[in-house]
């Protein structure tokens, strides 16, 4: 095995000395408490590693030791509804260790080795297998069954197989006669983190992410297997965002990192999961999410990694055939960390003192999410959606501008909404989503046919109205021409009424795609209604005076989920009404 | 085993370079003798082969490559703790300076802290009073949280930091002598009149019993100020997690210590990212503002309410923008409110609470609690609209509904955020108000509410 000794300390990097082959990315352990580390630089003189704890208390001259792999976590049975530090190592064994805080050089399993699962054997001896196939299963948490799978690169004929039964992860289930001889599975594989796990091919877009959530769902929709950016300073709704989506997205799975981000927040997202129910399964939220906590205080290092241990894990799920929704809360902290790395390496800046590979690591990223055919033939999806917390909320920064590169969906929150309160604080003039016309057919087959017209109707409505406010800001609203009052108020209807959704509402924080589908046709017939009404000459403040566009307004608390048919059935019926007696007193 | 060293090799800035060094640590404390005998500190911020780079809190002046002695204390830098630090006054390395001599330690901590566990975090839920409208009703304080004042020079940060120390109740209903509560004030690169008027207030108020004071002020050594807060957290947890006090911390000026920071990391010769300051500024200043919170099994709490002075009153500059961004929302203070003679002059639209959502309201405060200050938020946004309209085409032009507006914005500006800087508001008092003022607005105006509660308290405002 590989020694060297330590010859520098600086911050997280520490130069190594005595040995010239130590790998890059391989894992070590630093000076006598054994710290995580990784090779991140090799010279003929120095090997540079970058330590995933505190450095205090280290000392020149003491001893690294190669492991001869690189970085890697551990897949099996036991991730889910866990929460774990960057480098998978679970918080709650860290806690039963050190106590409420943490420690430097605990040595914990990444997994519980000692829990049996009841456990199904799907294969017998004679069966051919391949990397991939699903060769047990067992369930792992009351939502998820687990797929134990042959590790990629192994290919043979099963020659032993173990019968159903109690089994912990490290029991050898099979063994599988390869070219090179016989190799013992058991429930877990070891995966280095930054390489992408295989499949056979990547799938086209074409099904929608559902959350629930009207201004994604009807106007910027995200797609299973694509990947969605949330850029926003602090105190937009970055985290509020990505925490309604994990709640109800229709994901199988949620992995969800907070990556350099508050401690609370995190406590809040374990407590608030196992208490909430999936309306679908009666069951916690928690039971189909796993939580990696790397809060902004613990080891920056560490935090560079909980990014790709949180996809690798993303992409174990897929290959069993799962959606999987990862959240990254938030990648500039992430990029931050690469830049501390490489300041501390004395590397040449690019912009904003952020390393020149800014860029390609971030693509690396986003390029794990897709849609794709798994070895096992079957089909899954990991969807990225990374929050970014640009410096001074000024988009032109670095790391928005490189992301938007990599991404296909920006939902741009806006400081001028959160300052209102308008939450989601989403601006729909800054977002955009490039996934539009690869769901378009989904949502004319499922929803409605043409949904998607719709949402351009109502797209173009507010185009116009920030068009006319600009007049408004200047002379007023009065001056306007009663064709445009009737604009700015159809806009309004829809900013308050539609965009606007409240996360603390029972009914308003889920909301079904039929409803909105609802919701969106009763505006527009407003729209449709007020515009016959002007050509016919009626004043606008006639029309204003009638008070219907209240009552729209307060569809999302009126009317509730389930049972929408009538309800909205009736409400167009008094629209229709209220306009058709507009029109006869006009008459008379 | 502690190992002297002869002279120095280099220094630079307020940093000095021995070389020959072994067995030396990371972080490792130092004392630094000169040839009068007088002492400095300093710990090891950066090891190569057999060279140190030592970083000495209270600066390098007089020192020369010869005329010192150094010696390797082999423990990382430590702070020594007792209940009896209450009342006492330290500098900004943690050794009293009130004249009273050493207190006995009943116990050694690292600065450095340990990082919370997130596990072990419990969730912050309980509603502080203060007092204060606008951070009662608009920005709930709550127990365990972080929440800095934003502020400008010039501002009245310190009287409203002490109205809240003052008058924030963190005590528990079972304990009404205050026994469980407690401040630690962190002075950092402030006046001595700024220092004197904080314990003045203190003393005025009868609480300097419970304050533990860390003064680094602004003609102390600039390179101590890295230490001072972490030494007042140190303490705080201390008192909060081993003695289960409530513990409300102050750090002003937060300012003034990523200024100390940016200086140390120039004389490093690092790569500077933003206007200069080191790329890791938000890690340390996360390494400080995470160790606030409530701790699951422990009786006691960390508040902290930190002050920074947002150079040019630029919310964008990276000191704010970076506190932003860990703390847990954050309170705004407006020159133009305060021009008009308002006090606290607290911008509400950019000030936020984020642990408040999980704090009032039923059970906490008052059921119409997250409603109305939905409300008066997107009231008070619509006000500032109007008011820019009427910059344009005169307060007469308005439309009766903007008028209405203009109204209510005065009325809030005058009654709801103006109090006096010894009234302290029930929070019942505040809610009241607060749809008092509502009461000017039409009813239809009033989206954010639901029909339950408007019904039950809106009424329409009378002269």
């Amino acid at each position: 095995m590989t020694e060297g000794r330590i010859f520098g300390i600086n911050g997280p990097v520490v130069k190594v000395k005595g040995s010239d082959a130590f790998e890059m990315q391989e894992m070590v352990y630093v000076g006598e408490e054994e710290l995580i580390g990784e090779v991140i630089g090799v010279t003929s003189e120095t090997t540079i590693v970058q330590v995933y704890e505190e450095t205090t208390g280290l000392k020149v001259g003491e001893i690294v030791k190669g492991t001869g792999a690189p970085l890697s976590i551990t897949l099996a049975p036991g991730i889910l509804s866990g929460i774990f530090d960057g480098i998978e190592r679970p918080l709650v064994d860290i806690r039963n260790l050190s106590g409420a805080f943490i420690a430097r050089g605990v040595k914990v399993n990444h997994l519980d080795e000692r829990r049996t699962w009841d456990t199904v054997i799907k294969v017998k001896a004679g069966d051919a297998v391949e990397s991939g196939d699903v060769i047990a299963a067992t369930q792992e948490t009351s939502l998820i069954e687990h797929r134990v799978m042959i590790p990629p690169g192994i290919r043979g004929v099963v020659e032993w197989a173990a019968v159903s039964g109690s089994y912990t992860i490290s029991e050898v289930i099979a063994k599988v006669k390869t070219d090179n001889g016989i190799v013992d599975i058991t429930m877990k594989q070891e995966w280095p983190i930054k390489t992408a796990r295989p499949y056979i091919k990547r799938q086209a877009i074409e099904k929608p992410l559902v959350t629930g959530q009207r201004i994604i769902d009807t106007m910027f929709p995200l797609a299973k297997g694509g990947a969605a950016a949330v850029p926003g300073g602090f105190g937009t709704g970055k985290t509020m965002t990505q925490h309604q989506i994990a709640k109800w997205c229709d994901a199988d799975i949620i992995v969800y990192i907070g990556c350099g981000e508050r401690g609370n927040e995190m406590t809040q997202v374990l407590e608030e999961f196992s208490e909430l129910i999936d309306p679908k399964s009666n069951r916690p939220l928690l039971d189909r999410t796993m939580l990696i906590a790397n809060t902004s205080n613990m080891p920056v290092a560490a935090r560079e990694a909980s990014i790709y241990t949180g996809v690798t894990i993303a992409e174990y799920y897929r290959d069993m055939g799962y959606d999987v929704a990862l959240m990254a809360d938030s990648t500039s902290r992430w990029a931050e960390a690469l830049r501390e790395i490489s300041g501390r390496l004395e590397e040449m800046p690019a912009e904003e003192g952020f390393p020149a590979y800014l860029a390609s690591r971030l693509s690396q990223f986003y390029e794990r999410a897709g849609y794709v055919t798994n070895l096992n033939g079957t089909e899954g999806s990991v969807s990225i959606i990374g929050a970014v917390s640009p410096q001074g909320g000024d988009f032109s920064e670095p790391v928005t501008q490189n992301t938007k590169r990599f991404i296909r969906c920006f939902w741009a929150l806006d400081k001028s909404l959160a300052y209102s309160r308008h939450y989601p604080a989403i601006h729909w003039l800054s977002s955009y989503s490039e996934y539009i016309d690869d769901l378009t057919k989904w949502y004319s087959e499922n929803v409605s046919k043409d949904f998607m017209e719709k949402r351009g109707r109502m797209m173009a409505i507010l185009q116009e109205e920030s068009s006319l406010m600009e007049i408004v800001k200047l002379i007023g609203a009065d001056v306007l021409p009663d064709s445009q009052k009737v604009t700015l108020e159809v806009a309004r209807a829809i900013r308050l009424g539609f965009l606007q959704q409240n996360a603390f509402h029972a009914d308003d924080t889920y909301v079904p795609l039929e409803k909105q589908n609802k919701m969106m046709d009763t505006i527009l017939l407003l729209d449709d209604r007020m515009k016959e009404m002007v050509e016919k000459g009626i004043v606008f403040s006639k029309i204003a005076e009638t008070g219907i566009v209240e009552d729209i307004i307060r569809i999302k608390y009126t009317i509730g989920n389930n049972d929408i048919e009538a309800p909205f059935h009736e409400l167009q019926l008094k629209i229709n009404e209220t306009f058709d007696s507009l029109a006869a007193q006009r008459r008379e | 085993m502690a190992i002297e060293y002869m002279g120095l090799s280099n220094i630079q800035g307020p940093l000095a370079v021995i070389e020959g060094v072994n067995d030396s640590f990371y972080e490792e404390m130092v004392t630094v003798t000169m040839d009068d005998g007088s002492k400095r500190i300093g710990r090891v911020i950066e090891l190569e082969g057999d060279k140190a780079v030592i970083q000495l809190f209270e600066g390098t002046s007089g020192l020369s490559l010869t005329n010192t002695k150094t010696k390797f204390m082999a423990v990382p830098m430590r702070l020594p703790l007792s209940k009896e630090m209450l009342g006492r006054t330290l500098d900004g390395v943690g050794r009293p300076i009130d004249g009273l001599g050493d207190y006995f330690a009943d116990e050694v901590r690292d600065v450095n802290g340990q990082p919370i566990n997130p596990v072990s975090r419990e969730y912050p839920n309980n509603f502080i009073q203060t007092g204060i409208s606008s951070i009662d009703c608009l920005a709930t304080l709550i127990r365990g949280q972080k929440l800095p004042i934003f502020s400008g020079d010039g501002l009245p940060h310190d009287s409203l930091a002490v109205q809240i120390a003052r008058q924030a109740k963190v005590v528990d209903p079972d304990d009404e002598k205050g026994d469980k509560f407690a401040i630690v004030f962190a002075a950092m690169g402030v006046k001595h009149d700024v220092a004197n008027y904080f314990r003045k207030s203190f003393e005025e108020s009868g609480v300097l019993g419970k304050v533990v004071m860390f003064l680094n002020l602004s003609n102390d050594p600039v390179v101590e100020r890295i230490i001072t807060p972490r030494c007042a957290l140190t303490a705080a947890e201390y008192l909060a997690f081993k003695h289960d006090m409530h513990v409300l911390v102050i750090l002003t000026d937060m300012t003034s210590y990523a200024e100390a920071l940016r200086e140390v990391s120039s004389s490093k010769g690092e790569i500077p990212s933003r206007k200069g300051f080191p790329g890791y500024l938000y890690s340390d200043l996360a390494s400080l503002y995470e160790r606030a919170g409530i701790i699951k099994d422990a009786k006691g709490s960390v508040t902290q309410v930190p002050i920074l002075t947002m150079p040019n009153d630029d919310i964008t500059h990276p000191i704010p923008d970076l506190t932003g961004y860990i703390t847990e929302g954050q309170i705004v203070l407006g020159r133009g409110l305060s021009l008009t003679g308002v006090y606290p002059p607290v911008s509400i639209l950019p000030s936020l609470s984020r642990l408040m959502k999980d704090g009032i309201g039923e059970g906490f405060t008052r059921e119409d609690h997250p409603a109305l200050s939905n409300q008066l938020f997107a009231a008070y946004s619509k006000v500032e609209d109007a008011k820019s309209l009427a910059s344009v085409i005169g307060e007469d032009e308005l439309s009766a509904l903007d008028k209405k507006y203009i109204a209510f914005g005065k009325a809030f500006d005058s009654r709801f955020l103006s109090q006096g800087r010894n009234e302290n508001r029930t929070i019942e008092e505040t809610l009241d108000l607060g749809w008092e003022l509502l009461g000017m607005l039409p009813k239809s105006e009033l989206d954010r509410v639901s029909d339950d509660i408007l019904d039950k308290y809106y009424k329409p405002y009378e002269e």
